[in-house]
């Protein structure tokens, strides 16, 4: 306890880190920056929406064309997911756990929609679908709608987001390893009972990550779904459509009310993400004793 | 009996199985000992179910076991890493065998308990039984995991490098403790490793590979005293390989002739193999060899010695007993009391 003190006092207290001066001006400027591209367009968006009151925000989310947009963008968000899902599943059980030929190139493939900008994703499916299109003719005169209809939107939404749920699991796959999946099988179990019991929860924190980020994407989608979904008022436009449609016909109140829930999304997926991303640092454990 | 019949498995250009044949009795504890890339690990894999040789047979007790796959083999598996299911109790995995049966079959739920009890008593791990792997210290999650395959009844248990992520200390335990356990239950057992000490003090036979071949099957005595090749005799214990030329029964090192017998050694280029502990020093001119002493190490009941031999520049290291001192800068003279002469290869 009589040790000299000194040395302890002296203002740069440990020196391994930067002054205190320099310390605060760093964290200044990166909550400046955060305060004015993040926090002041969240805290507009909600002002905007309720600025006419309670009574016409909800007046306009009850409108019947709100109400199908929202009906809209749940019904393709749950398509795209679940087949996505399904698609992601198989393709990061095919590449993390056997070796085959063109490996490499299918993972380069499921990188794709990433590297292409989302509006040429939805031109592809005009290309594809369209009355000019390979099998625009055909489809017409069978009488199916793809181009200006959910169909066409679902299929936009897929591809845009089909990465998702393959890249959350493909580096976890990985990691992880076959031997469990050969003890289970050497163990008696059917290749089933190998997913369903072995493999499966080893990865759930992964696949719902996956999931919860296909999700926010598909909801929020807008160039892919702009070009094929054709605009019809009440029944072809997403939220995301409805948005911009509702502000350059300068109703702030419906457009800003849309764009709130759109915003809740994002503030719940981020909230859900952060649960996520701590249990899979712990190694997808459960919370043991 | 298993028997394993002209094995060949390539992976590319690759042969890391060529031409395999092996038969393990009933309750044998055996060892497959090479180094990494000798193939023990694929034979074993083949064994299990969980790899396809391109040709040969495997036969358990005379059925073709190739035509069935790994979980109707009924053989128990331990792998180098424990391979535990990281996601459940020590008590579900140990039960996982029992529970992924048929319906037909499956036990009920109090047989189930009463049978990973009494497994989890036998790997003396009883009170873990609610833990997860991750809380769990490598030798134990190495125990659980061989409770796990024996859960099954297997009619054969694989280990693969069953020891091989463990220290040194654990590592010596588990060894004795899987040789008394062998000689509680008796079942047939196969265990690969590339360490020599473990093969010889564990099995009761050992199957020496290099290359995707057999080198040679024997008792550890055996591949101790009597290697049949001259890789044998390199890899099991410590040798000195002197290069010899032999013609009309002489043994020549460097162009002088050694006082040994060739016993039997064909004409040409040729390999004499001495085990350290072999070479008998006695005074200058006393031996076969001689040699000047550059360096003498003191350990434990052996001294080690660093021998420049005269002829053929060579230097070899010998441990020779306390009984006599060796000096740094003493001429000795050597004489092998046991060797052997291999004919070089390549």
């Amino acid at each position: 306890m009589n040790q000299p003190q000194s040395y302890l006092s002296s203002a740069r207290s440990d020196l391994r880190s930067e002054p205190r001066l320099v310390r605060a001006l760093i964290i200044a400027i990166a909550v400046i920056f955060l305060t004015v591209f993040v926090v002041l367009p969240l805290v507009v968006v909600f002002a905007q929406a309720f600025s006419k009151g309670v009574g016409a925000y909800f007046a306009a989310l009850s409108d019947p064309e709100a109400l199908s947009a929202i009906r809209l963008t749940l019904w393709v968000a749950a398509i795209s997911v679940s087949l996505n899902l399904i698609f992601g599943l198989v393709a990061a059980w095919a590449i993390a756990k056997f070796d085959f030929r063109g490996k490499t190139f299918l993972i380069s493939l499921i990188d794709l929609p990433f590297s292409v900008s989302p509006v040429i994703s939805g031109l592809v499916f005009v290309l594809l679908f369209g009355a000019q299109g390979y099998w625009g003719p055909w489809l017409q005169s069978h009488n199916v709608h793809v181009l200006f209809a959910v169909p066409g939107i679902a299929l936009a939404t897929i591809f845009v987001t089909f990465p998702f749920v393959a890249r959350a699991l493909i580096p976890l796959m990985q990691e992880q390893g076959t031997q469990e999946e050969e003890a289970a099988v050497s163990l008696g179990a059917s290749g089933l009972q190998t997913f369903f019991r072995v493999t499966l929860p080893n990865i759930k924190w992964g696949v719902l990550y996956g999931v919860l980020l296909c999700n926010a994407r598909a909801m929020g989608e807008f160039g892919a779904v702009s070009v094929v979904s054709g605009h019809i008022r009440g029944e072809t436009n997403t939220m995301p459509l409805l948005v911009e449609i509702l502000y350059n016909e300068y109703q702030f109140i419906s457009s800003f009310a849309i764009a709130s829930l759109l915003a809740m999304l994002a503030l719940i997926t981020l909230v859900a993400k952060t649960f996520l991303e701590r249990h899979l640092d712990e190694g997808q454990l459960p919370r043991g004793n | 009996m298993i028997e394993v019949k002209n094995i060949v498995k390539k992976f590319g250009a690759f042969a890391a199985l060529d031409d395999v044949d092996l038969k393990v009795a009933d309750g044998e504890l055996l060892a497959l000992l090479g180094p990494s890339g000798s193939g023990k690990t694929t034979l074993l894999r083949i064994i299990a179910g969980l790899d396809w040789p391109d040709a040969g047979e495997v036969s358990f007790d005379g059925e073709n076991a190739l035509a069935r796959g790994a979980g109707e083999r009924q053989v128990g598996f331990v792998f180098q890493h424990y391979a535990l299911f990281r996601h459940m109790t020590v008590f579900e995995n140990v039960a996982f065998g029992l529970r992924v049966q048929p319906r037909a079959v499956r036990k009920d739920e109090a047989s189930i308990r009463s049978r990973v009890k009494e497994l989890l008593d036998l790997v003396q791990l009883d009170w873990l039984s609610d833990r997860y792997p991750s809380q769990l210290s490598g030798g134990q999650r190495q125990r659980i995991a061989l409770a796990r395959a024996l859960a099954i009844e297997p009619r054969i248990l694989l280990l693969d490098e069953p020891f091989g992520a463990l220290d040194a200390k654990v590592r010596k335990e588990l060894r004795q403790w899987l040789r008394s356990l062998h000689n509680e239950i008796h079942v047939t057992s196969i265990f690969v490793t590339h360490d020599q000490e473990e093969a010889l003090e564990v099995a009761n036979r050992v199957v020496v590979m290099d290359k995707g071949r057999i080198e040679q099957i024997g008792t550890p005595g055996d591949v101790y005293d009597n290697p049949a090749t001259a890789f044998v005799h390199g890899f099991i214990g410590e040798s000195i390989v002197l290069p010899v030329d032999v013609c009309d029964g002489r043994v020549r090192l460097g162009g002088k002739a050694l006082n040994i017998a060739a016993d039997g050694a064909a004409c040409g280029a040729s390999k004499l193999f001495v085990r350290r502990h072999d070479m008998q020093v006695g005074p200058a001119g006393s031996g076969a060899l001689e040699g000047a002493v550059r360096q003498v190490r003191t350990f434990g009941p052996i001294q080690r010695a660093e021998i420049a031999l005269s002829a053929g520049e060579t230097v070899i290291e010998i441990d020779a007993p306390r009984d006599r001192e060796i000096r740094t800068g003493d001429i000795i003279g050597l004489q092998p009391r046991r060797y052997r002469i291999f004919a070089a290869q390549d």
